[in-house]
């Protein structure tokens, strides 16, 4: 991975709210948008936003997924950086656009507008630096690390440095924090039987824990392991980590 | 081959996943693989400089591929190394079977070799009355068992200690049970010393050759590769073309890489260099040693500049260690010689996609593979080119069988998908459809398979689109 350089903090940035957080995780990403709002951020949301393609891109059907991906390129124009709240869609955006756009007219916009994107968290600490106060009781959760959050875009010590900064939580890491959670899109619903296999895996992971919540930063991972927990009768919450910084430290 | 006509990929994972000793038995070794490799990497700085020149070695090797395996076979025969060429595995398995005939061998000493397996040599030999003998521990324990390896480097290692045992008791004569590993090594030891003293013909794969020198190496543990190398008056290595490094001077970094990533060693035991057959004068050796290079597809893999890439490979198996897919299925399921995430880029270019392209469905695309390959092989990249060749023949498909997939049910989900994701008052209309009716939607196709073991998706009464207005978050 190559180094990331990180801009001074900017005055406005563009809020990309991802297909699942859009339909799914609504609340996620209002407190995705109000964690950046209230360290003095003006917030913009493209109504024309979709989704970042990676869906039929990882599907094998590259054309319908540059067709799409060339909207949101059309949907963020100015030169403000791009948040997004999910490691997988940025990794897409990050690192995938530019190869999906090779030598096609948008190389150059695609290059560009990659350049601007940024995982939520990683924003929060490396371009905000938050400092956050908890205002929680005391709670034990523990962390699912996205693969793409963690290989893809490397921005998993940033998730924990900011569970970290709540002094009531106490997190307790999984025993296989690294493998995978067998959400992978359509992978999904293309190896049901694998897929089980491994989220079954990760929920027994979570529940020996002992935690009362599992956290994490992509919704499709989120919606795989809480499905996967109420479907077997597990009573382990999941929430998006936006989510539950918001819910620990704004001012009630 | 009789196993990849039936090939029933669905099918074999199923029964996989329901083996508990098989998913016990992977998870304890992969864990043990994964632990014996960080710990032989402490340093991840000096790994990824390490993984960086692996890389510019091998790439700079295929690069001028044909030019070294001329400068390589002109060494050899100028060094007395016999040198043929073999464009796909009937040829090869004839060239061997000559050299057999030659010396009217009727048995034949075998190192751990996956293009050996990849010319299902010993089915062949068998076929014209030539027993071939597995020596690697392993690759014996297996043979006994009428198995085929489920590991590149470590092939019985779907086996626990007691079902060692229980095979030994059963195949070997005369051999009571013991679940001692010294006993059980021991009684290995003695049926192979007997078969090496014996054979006339030893066999052997090889794990780098040496352009500039016409050396062939060859990595070991147990000092079967050296047997089987040394004793018989003649050696045939079998050796895929991908192998050949320019000079000597690539090897120690490809050997650290290729051992750190295998089994976690600094170096095995046995490191072997065969320059020449015995030279006048000295004492022991093989009177003939015979190189095969095997293409058997690999130069059309070449041909592409992205599908290149996986010639890269060095054959460590780490990517199986690491792979969540492997450790859960282990590699029979894969139905082919090559398993694991390397098995699944390499398989569909080498059989095509009708035959093997579903191998590629099986990855979540979680990266742990390209993460730990020491040469750096984008092996997620290669899968999803893969499944974009197995629906569209468009856009400079090179895989054999391309757009074998292509289907129209398919094709209208995803131009549908891109129709709701490109106009706007379409998406609006799906997620506020979705959050109205989303809970009374058909169990059926993708949702059917989702419900399985997971509670449906909910889908939220208002989408995030519609919700950010009234937080006075503006559009533009």
């Amino acid at each position: 991975m190559e180094k990331q350089e990180y801009p001074a903090k900017p005055e406005t940035v563009y809020f990309f709210g991802t297909c699942l957080m859009d339909a799914i995780y609504p609340d996620a990403g209002l407190a995705a948008i109000r964690l950046l709002r209230r360290e003095g951020l003006s917030v913009l949301f493209p109504q024309g936003q979709s989704c970042c393609g990676q869906p039929a891109y990882n599907a094998g059907f590259a054309g319908e997924a540059r067709a799409v991906a060339r909207k949101q390129l059309e949907e963020f124009p100015k030169p403000y950086p791009i948040v997004v709240p999910s490691g997988s869609c940025a990794g897409m955006m990050k690192h995938h656009y530019p190869e999906l756009f090779a030598g096609t007219p948008e190389e150059d916009a695609a290059r560009a507008f990659s350049d601007r994107v940024y995982e939520l968290f990683e924003f929060l600490v490396r371009v905000l630096d938050v400092r956050l106060e908890d205002r929680g009781e005391p709670v034990t959760i523990t962390w699912h690390s996205s693969c793409h959050a963690l290989r893809e875009m490397g921005v998993v010590p940033y998730a924990k440095t900011l569970i970290g900064q709540l002094k009531n939580v106490s997190l307790v890491a999984l025993e296989r924090e690294t493998e995978c959670c067998g959400f992978g899109g359509t992978f999904a619903v293309k190896q049901p039987a694998l897929s089980a296999a491994m989220v079954a895996d990760k929920v027994a992971d979570i529940s020996r824990t002992g935690a009362s919540k599992v956290v994490a930063g992509d919704c499709g991972c989120l919606m795989n392991i809480t499905g996967a927990m109420a479907h077997s009768g597990v009573r382990i919450a999941g929430q998006h980590l936006a989510e539950f910084l918001w819910e620990r430290t704004h001012g009630s | 081959m009789e196993a990849e006509k039936t090939f029933d990929f669905e099918n074999n994972i199923e029964k996989a996943l329901r083996d508990d000793r098989l998913r016990k038995n992977l998870r304890n070794a992969m864990d043990i693989l994964v632990e014996k490799r960080r710990s032989v990497f402490p340093d991840r700085e000096h790994l990824e400089r390490l993984r960086a020149a692996g890389n510019a070695i091998k790439r700079r090797a295929l690069k001028q591929l044909p030019c070294l395996l001329e400068q390589l076979e002109a060494n050899c025969t100028k060094n007395g190394i016999q040198v043929h060429w073999a464009e796909d595995t009937a040829e090869a398995n004839g060239i061997v079977l000559d050299i057999l005939r030659r010396h009217d061998a009727k048995e034949v000493v075998k190192g751990k070799s996956m293009v050996s397996e990849e010319m299902h040599l010993n089915h062949f030999l068998q076929t014209h009355g030539i027993d071939a003998l597995e020596t690697d521990l392993g690759e014996f324990i297996i043979q006994l068992n009428h198995e085929t390896p489920s590991h590149i480097i470590v092939p019985a290692i779907h086996k626990n200690r007691d079902e060692v045992a229980a095979i030994f008791q059963e195949k070997i004569p005369d051999t009571p049970y013991t679940e001692n590993v010294e006993e059980l090594t021991a009684i290995a030891r003695r049926v192979l010393r007997e078969r090496f003293a014996r054979a006339k013909v030893g066999l052997s794969g090889v794990n780098f050759a040496i352009a500039e020198t016409g050396t062939l190496l060859l990595v070991e543990n147990e000092g079967n590769g050296r047997m089987c190398t040394t004793v018989p008056e003649v050696h045939v290595a079998v050796m895929g073309l991908e192998k050949v490094l320019e000079k000597l001077s690539d090897v120690p970094p490809l050997l650290r890489l290729l051992t750190g990533s295998a089994t976690g060693q600094l170096i095995t035991t046995y490191v072997n260099m065969i320059t020449s057959p015995r030279r006048q004068g000295e004492k022991d050796g093989p009177r003939e040693v015979h190189l095969i290079l095997l293409d058997n597809g690999r130069s059309h893999i070449l041909s592409d500049p992205e599908f290149r890439q996986t010639l890269l490979c060095i054959r460590c198996g780490t990517c199986l260690n690491h792979c969540p897919v492997y450790v859960r299925i282990g590699g029979h399921a894969y139905g082919h010689v090559y398993p694991g995430p390397i098995g699944k880029i390499l398989t569909p270019q080498m059989e095509g996609l009708r035959r093997a392209g579903v191998l590629a469905t099986a990855s979540s695309l979680c990266g742990a593979c390209a993460e730990v390959c020491p040469v750096q092989i984008p092996i997620p990249a290669l899968i999803r080119r893969l499944r974009r060749e197995s629906y569209d023949t468009g856009d400079g498909a090179t895989v054999a069988d391309a757009g074998y997939r292509s289907n129209l049910a398919e094709t209208l989900i995803w131009k549908g998908w891109e129709l709701a994701n490109t106009v706007p008052a379409l998406n609006r209309l799906g997620t506020r459809l979705a959050g109205a009716v989303g809970d009374k939607m058909p169990n059926r196709g993708p949702l059917k398979a989702w419900t399985r073991v997971r509670t449906a998706p909910k889908f939220a009464a208002k989408s995030l689109h519609d919700r950010v207005g009234k937080e006075g978050v503006k559009n533009e």
